[in-house]
């Protein structure tokens, strides 16, 4: 297994280089990062060719490339070009909160997932399985923002009418910088975390019980029945252990892709959140950002990737990769 | 960008595919309620057939006995024939402004209301729902064709071509689509659905290419592929007669779920301002304007009600579609 | 003649599929008496398999219904325990061998722990050791090598061969009064079917428990089963000793199912499939369900299901019954096996 961990890695760096490198130049082209530069207000007109130069904006994006690389390594992603603040804190910041929200919703997902799912299978065609199929297919069908929007319409009308402020509809605290974990910031995540959790939980639950008639349908089950094991020992120990499987991949593979920050949800709330971050830097088209976003999505989905594999691997003894 | 990149449907394959190590394809299941999947095939059907029919006939029937699938068919029709007769169906024009009417609530005139310059809102979606039907058919039609042929050239030779198809199908995965639809846009200007359509394509395929490469992978080793070429098929022949017919079933689904999932994407983009912009009309659009009129829940109800609507019709057929096609449908063993 | 272990009668068992009912066990009857082995023979679709599965209610009960019948076991009718003591019954008193060892075990745990899992269910009160050791000599027994390994390993890491042999042990490990083995060879290779049933003749022997095989294939009933009861549509058209059905059987199914076989033993030119495709279960033509494949076919096959009655000229130990309107007609039809002894 570590040999198959060991090359996987090794053969996820050239792929990740290529991919950086593809985006960089696209990115490099999208907009002329020097004029921007001389547009921005926050620069002195005096240094602003001294910071075309340390910015390399005066090399070809190719050779930017590599400069970048460095930067990366050695000095935490280099500097904004509209801030000019080193961007390394920034991204902790951001991506703080957005692993703050996401990791909630995803284990709530998850558990009611895969909890809706196993009692859906077991109970097919019951009322239950009926009206939580159609929530998961509704899930499934709805976009994200549309979710969000709604959400945030409904509590801002509830304040408006009644005067109570159940969940806050944007922002993480009421006054910035707040803590972390206080009520103010639960009450604020609550409509975010809602929303993701919709959707996430729509994935999970449908994936269980497909998972769960799959393996119920199957030889094995039938043989451990046969051996007469009472049924709430088959469903535990020989359904419910090989469904879990596929379940696993599916939620390292979510949370990997979700890693590169909930864009949608923390826009319409106004999350300082990472993804809210990557926007803002994509309407200022700010280079160096948006690159240092695209690096750690790119990690993040491939780490998430090899997760899934080895969990796989380790639940499937079937599987094994040498 | 959805929260996600909701794995479309056969990309979720762990991704030990990317080694071509044969890991069991999982794909989405699906939820159809006769749902049955999975296990041996012990050709048992003698006793059980009422009489002999056409697979394809047999096929349809079970397609239309699911009812939410038949539902999803009818929606569909009814839904993108409003889209292709948008000009017939709309009462008012998209741009038709009408500054005495401004953000009306529904009535018998504007059914879905007005927005802030007294557009009628029921318009204006019948008129998105016909981009958002070209990108879908445009994305899962484009996107499949390419990625049959990838996938059949990858699973069929093997080897070092399929290491390569499988390094930039990766490559693919591992790069943020709204980087690139970003700079398209900027590089190429208007941003309209024929520009997001291409650059979610080049996205797209890579699901179609893994589940065909899979079914190909399995199929080289068997039987009948073997007799084919021992009787002096070429290498065409071979792909094209015996061996795509048997990702069809797969590749249908695949396709159709693709619509549902290219509209999704594309009204968060649109939705974020980054995908199709105005003058073009697009539902992500609406929900978008509507951001500024909260009050206002008709114009980002309605819009965002259409998506739902159309995705869940799609997903519907695509469901009955799978049921249909699948051939691992478990019978009953005398 | 001792009490028979088992005893059917007139079970009906049905499916409700999309496209109609399926009769699958259409009323059949049988005995099973201790430690004999009972070949069940026929085609896909005949009920076979079906009609065992019922007794342990293995059967998914949504499509399936049993309509009507008994299957009295020991003392206990088996279609009208309580599924408790239904449990009991299960891989206990009766043990059940399935067809594909390939899906029959559950890949993500230990075949030693699968094996203990049969033994615990029902004697949850021994001993981890003590049960390790049972599997361990179950294993032995059945041929498995290196059984002391092999008890922490995966069903994978087994061959079908070997897996079959799990399957085996794991039926007989509570020493069952009825073991029901269902088509346990079809999806092996001939060579390991031999040593597979050369290890089930070892069990039977150890163990002296009744055995039903079921099988599609005449060769295994020949060389394995005592009685044997022919299947056709959900119906027993024939039942009785194995020498006795091989040199002259009395049902025209039967005589085709024989004639369809290759003589290894002599060159043929032609084989000689049964004329016809299989019925449908769900349109069952009335009247006899074989007459629209069968030579003897005459107006009367139409209308009337003829009964299963012992034949003319049947010999005083044995009971040969046909369920043929006119098996007397068959008396003195030789069939390719007819010449030779069976053994």
């Amino acid at each position: 297994m570590l040999t198959y961990i060991v090359r996987r890695i090794l053969y996820s760096i050239p792929v990740l280089f290529l991919a950086t490198f593809v985006s960089f130049i696209f990115v490099s082209y999208a907009g002329n990062p020097v004029s921007l530069l001389r547009q921005n207000p926050r620069v002195p007109k005096s240094t602003i060719e001294n910071l075309i130069h340390q910015q390399h904006l005066d090399v070809s994006p190719f050779v930017r490339y590599f400069y970048w690389l460095d930067s990366v390594f050695l000095h935490g992603f280099g500097k904004s070009l509209q801030t000019l603040q080193p961007i390394w804190p920034q991204m902790t910041r951001t991506m703080g909160h957005t692993l703050q929200f996401i990791v909630i919703s995803e284990v709530l997902a998850l558990v009611l997932g895969i909890a809706v799912g196993i009692y859906s299978a077991i109970r097919q065609y019951s009322v239950f399985d009926y009206s939580f199929t159609t929530i998961g297919f509704l899930g499934f069908a709805m976009p994200t923002f549309w979710l969000a929007l709604l959400l945030q319409i409904a509590f801002t009308d509830i304040f408006l009418h009644w005067n109570i402020r159940i969940f806050y509809t944007s922002g993480l605290n009421t006054l910035p910088g707040g803590p972390a974990w206080s009520l103010d910031r639960m009450q604020h995540l609550a409509l975010p975390v809602l929303t993701l959790l919709i959707i996430s939980f729509a994935l999970y639950s449908r994936y269980m019980r497909a998972s769960m008639l799959d393996v119920i349908n199957s030889d094995y089950v039938r043989t451990a029945r046969a051996k007469g094991v009472s049924e709430w020992r088959v469903i535990m120990k020989h359904v419910f252990r090989n469904a879990l499987i596929p379940i696993t991949t599916v939620a390292a593979l979510n949370f990997g892709a979700l890693i590169g920050g909930a864009i949608v949800t923390e826009t319409v709330f106004s999350l300082d959140g990472f993804g809210y971050w990557f926007i803002q830097a994509l309407n200022s088209l700010d280079i160096y950002e948006m690159m240092a976003y695209i690096f750690i999505t790119a990690v993040a989905v491939v780490v998430f990737n090899l997760i899934a594999d080895i969990m796989y691997g380790f639940l499937d003894p079937r599987i094994r990769y040498d | 960008m959805t929260e996600s990149l909701r794995p479309s449907d056969d990309s979720l394959y762990p991704s030990g595919q990317m080694e071509g190590n044969a890991v069991l394809p999982e794909g989405d299941p699906g939820t159809g309620f006769l749902e049955t999947r999975g296990g041996p095939e012990t050709t048992e059907q003698a006793g059980l057939d009422l009489k002999v029919r056409g697979q394809w006939a047999y096929a349809r029937m079970r397609f239309f006995r699911h009812r939410l699938a038949v539902a999803g068919l009818i929606g569909i029709v009814i839904i993108f024939g409003a889209g292709i007769l948008a000009g017939v169906v709309a009462p008012y024009g998209y741009f038709q402004i009408d500054l005495t009417h401004i953000l009306a609530g529904p009535s018998s005139t504007h059914l879905f209301g007005t927005d802030g310059l007294g557009r009628d809102e029921f318009s204006r979606v019948i008129w998105g729902i016909r981009t958002s039907m070209e990108v879908g058919v445009f994305v899962a039609v484009v996107s499949t064709f390419i990625g049959l042929v990838i996938g059949a050239v990858a699973g069929y030779y093997g080897g070092w071509m399929d290491n390569l198809l499988m390094r930039i199908t990766d490559l693919v995965l591992t790069l943020p689509l709204l980087v690139i639809l970003l700079t398209a846009a900027t590089l190429l200007g208007q941003g309209n659905q024929w520009r997001v359509s291409i650059i979610l394509v080049l996205f797209f395929w890579t699901g179609i290419a893994r589940v065909v490469r899979g079914v190909f992978l399995s199929l080289r080793e068997k039987e009948y592929v073997e007799a084919a070429k021992a009787s002096g098929a070429g290498d065409a022949r071979l792909m094209f007669r015996h061996m795509l017919p048997n990702t069809l079933g797969p590749v249908v689904v695949n396709a159709t779920l693709a619509v549902g999932f290219a509209i999704l994407i594309e009204s968060a983009l649109s939705f974020l301002g980054f995908g199709i912009k105005p003058p073009t009309p697009s539902l992500g659009g609406l929900v978008a304007d509507a951001q500024q009129y909260s009050q206002q829940w008709w114009l980002t109800v309605f819009p965002g009600l259409t998506i739902v609507l159309i995705v869940l019709c799609v997903n519907f057929v695509g469901d009955g579609l799978r049921d249909a096609l699948d051939p691992q449908q478990r019978r009953m063993r005398a | 003649m001792p009490d028979p272990i088992l005893s059917i009668k007139d079970l009906v068992v049905e499916f409700k599929t999309e496209d109609g009912i399926v009769h699958a066990v259409d009323g059949v009857s049988y005995d099973i008496f201790p430690g004999e082995t009972v070949g069940i023979v026929g085609e896909s679709g005949s009920g076979k398999s079906v009609s065992t599965l019922a007794l342990l209610g293995l059967i998914p009960l949504p499509p399936g219904r049993i309509v009507s019948g008994t299957a009295m076991f020991k003392d206990k009718d088996l279609l009208r325990l309580r599924k408790k003591e239904l449990r009991r019954v299960r891989g206990n008193e009766v043990a059940m061998i399935f067809q594909d060892p390939m899906t029959s075990l559950n890949p993500v745990l230990t075949v030693g722990s699968q094996l203990a899992e049969a033994i615990k269910t029902h004697y949850p009160d021994e001993k981890d050791d003590a049960v390790k050791a049972r599997v361990i000599e179950m294993l032995r027994l059945v041929g498995v090598p290196n059984a002391e390994v092999r008890y922490g390993q995966y069903p994978h890491e087994f061959s079908g061969g070997m897996r079959q042999r799990v399957m085996i042990a794991m039926a007989i490990t509570n020493s069952p009064s009825l073991l029901i083995a269902d088509e346990p060879t079809t999806a092996l290779d001939v060579t390991i079917q031999a040593q597979v049933l050369e290890v089930m003749k070892r069990v039977q022997a150890e163990t002296h428990a009744a055995t039903i095989m079921i099988t599609h294939d005449l060769g295994i009933v020949a060389e394995m089963c005592d009685r044997v009861l022919v299947m056709y549509a959900g119906h027993i058209v024939e039942s009785g000793d194995v020498g006795t059905i091989f040199k002259s059987p009395r049902h025209p199914y039967t005589i085709g199912l024989m004639n369809s076989l290759p003589k290894l033993t002599e060159d043929e030119e032609w084989l000689e499939p049964i004329t016809g495709s299989p019925p449908s279960l769900i349109d069952l033509p009335p009247g006899c369900p074989f007459h629209p494949r069968c030579f003897l076919a005459r107006e009367k096959c139409r209308q009337e299901n003829p009964p299963l009655v012992q034949v003319e000229g049947a010999g005083p130990t044995s009971a040969h019954l046909s369920a043929c309107h006119f098996s007397d007609e068959l008396i003195g039809r030789k069939t390719k096996f007819s010449e030779e002894a069976v053994a």
